[in-house]
């Protein structure tokens, strides 16, 4: 790692410095596009205390499902946590404290974050439980509350390729909140299916800009279905 | 007789046109996408950020990286484009999208919905919808009239947390194709065999009935 060069050769290279207490944005929708590995080596670091933004909480034993098992989880910050026995379990006995979101908004909040927006104005929420505490104003007549922004100590990314300037591409939808959750974090590590060559992604079709990412490591990964529907051919 | 839920996703499918960008939800509104009309080219929406939403894969074509808002697995269609998530709900809270379709637990007159929490019961998130209603315009919300035991869920006032405020202006239901307007709903369609006194009778909401309420044909 030096220079421009980002990648990384090891998972405890890659999440080295995440500690205790700290916020960390992951990317993903339900199991698609989830940093799986990352996740996975989070477990193996046994970092408690987190505060994870991420739009689902994976499922029992795979993707972030897997942090619930130590509790290595303080806080989920979500939009939708429906598909997982512990986080029910953890949630209501008290050990774990949830923050629902809705989904634009997270996405927002992320967006905000890494553009260097602290707060903004939606519609999204304004006369429901999300509006409480929070400022509304209206605009042409509009109702709007306000919104803070989100940044994480470090974001977690699953992409499909990168070079080793950081540059990465995502494979059709599993690109959902990764590059948004990428702008965000004070360290992004971006885990990907291939590393390629210097000029092999064309500058007009990177996703994900170089300058947002600090680390790249390849990794294989298992890409679990969670809703397998199929027509007949 | 009340309408099926084909029926229902039937109906909806009449407000389809030519040339619209729609976003269906789970249950439903999902149906819709079976009968969109003859010689109607639209591109469905998907919230986790695909726009051109296609048919299921086949077991061949099956891809973990290519799914749909309610997590199955999707094929995208010729003309579709696929972005991030921020980019999905500006389209959404910008207004873009031409039609919204979503399942309730409740409306009431002054355009209220109540979709996503039920207190006292477990609490799985909002998703999306809080984004849609307050996004979209033109939103159809399809709901049965009453629940099991016969209690209207057409409103004066929502009693369950809502999902958004002031922003329904039809209802769908099983029963009957309703607009809200100026504190009340307005009967403009009844199911096939439904009475108007039926519909009177389930709807606890202030409701008017204008002299030209149709029966819906399939």
């Amino acid at each position: 790692m030096a220079g421009l060069d980002k990648r990384v050769a090891t998972y405890e290279e890659a999440l080295a410095g995440l500690t205790d207490n700290m916020t960390v944005l992951a990317g993903g929708f339900g199991l698609c596009g989830i940093p799986e590995n990352l996740i996975a080596q989070i477990k193996r670091m046994g970092v408690k205390g987190l505060t994870v933004v991420s739009n689902n909480c994976g499922v029992d034993g795979f993707g972030l499902g897997v942090l619930l098992e130590d509790r290595q989880i303080r806080k989920m910050i979500a939009s939708y946590v429906g598909e997982n026995k512990l986080f029910e379990e953890q949630l209501l006995n008290g050990q774990l404290e949830v923050e629902l979101t809705p989904q634009g908004t997270l996405a927002e909040k992320m967006r905000a974050g890494g553009a260097g927006i602290p707060a903004f104005y939606t519609a999204t929420g304004y006369g429901t439980p999300v509006a409480e505490g929070k400022e509304t104003r209206q605009f042409n007549g509009r109702n709007v509350i306000l919104e803070e922004a989100i940044t994480g100590d470090f974001a977690i990314i699953k992409g499909w390729k990168a070079d080793h300037f950081g540059n990465v591409v995502y494979r059709h939808t599993a690109q959902n909140f990764n590059p948004v959750a990428a702008t965000a974090g004070k360290i992004t590590v971006v885990e990907v299916e291939e590393i390629v060559e210097p000029g092999v992604l064309l500058p007009t079709e990177i996703h994900t800009p170089g300058i947002y990412v600090d680390r790249v490591i390849l990794g294989t990964f298992e890409k679990r279905i969670e809703q397998r529907t199929v027509r007949k051919a | 007789m009340a309408l099926s839920r084909e029926q229902m996703a039937q109906r909806v499918a009449r407000e389809l046109q030519d040339g619209f960008y729609v976003n269906l939800g789970i249950g439903i509104p999902t149906l819709v996408a079976n009968y969109v009309p003859d010689g109607i080219d639209l591109m469905l929406q998907s919230e986790n950020g695909l726009l051109g939403m296609g048919a299921f894969p086949t077991e061949e074509t099956i891809d973990a990286d290519m799914i749909n808002a309610g997590k199955q697995t999707v094929t995208a269609r010729v003309g579709a484009s696929i972005f991030n998530s921020a980019e999905s709900f500006a389209m959404i809270r910008g207004g873009h999208v031409d039609l919204t379709v979503l399942g309730a637990f409740e409306v009431d007159v002054e355009g209220n919905i109540a979709s996503w929490m039920i207190p006292g019961k477990l609490v799985k998130g909002m998703g999306g919808a809080m984004d849609l209603v307050a996004g979209a315009d033109n939103i159809i919300v399809t709901m049965t009239h009453a629940s099991k035991d016969g209690e209207s869920k057409l409103l004066s006032r929502c009693s369950l947390p809502l999902t958004g405020a002031g922003c329904i202006k039809k209802v769908l239901t099983d029963l009957a194709y309703l607009e809200i307007e100026n504190g009340a709903f307005i009967l403009r369609e009844t199911a096939p065999g439904v009475t108007v006194e039926e519909i009177i009778a389930k709807t606890a909401g202030k409701l008017i009935v204008p002299d030209d309420v149709v029966e819906m044909k399939f």
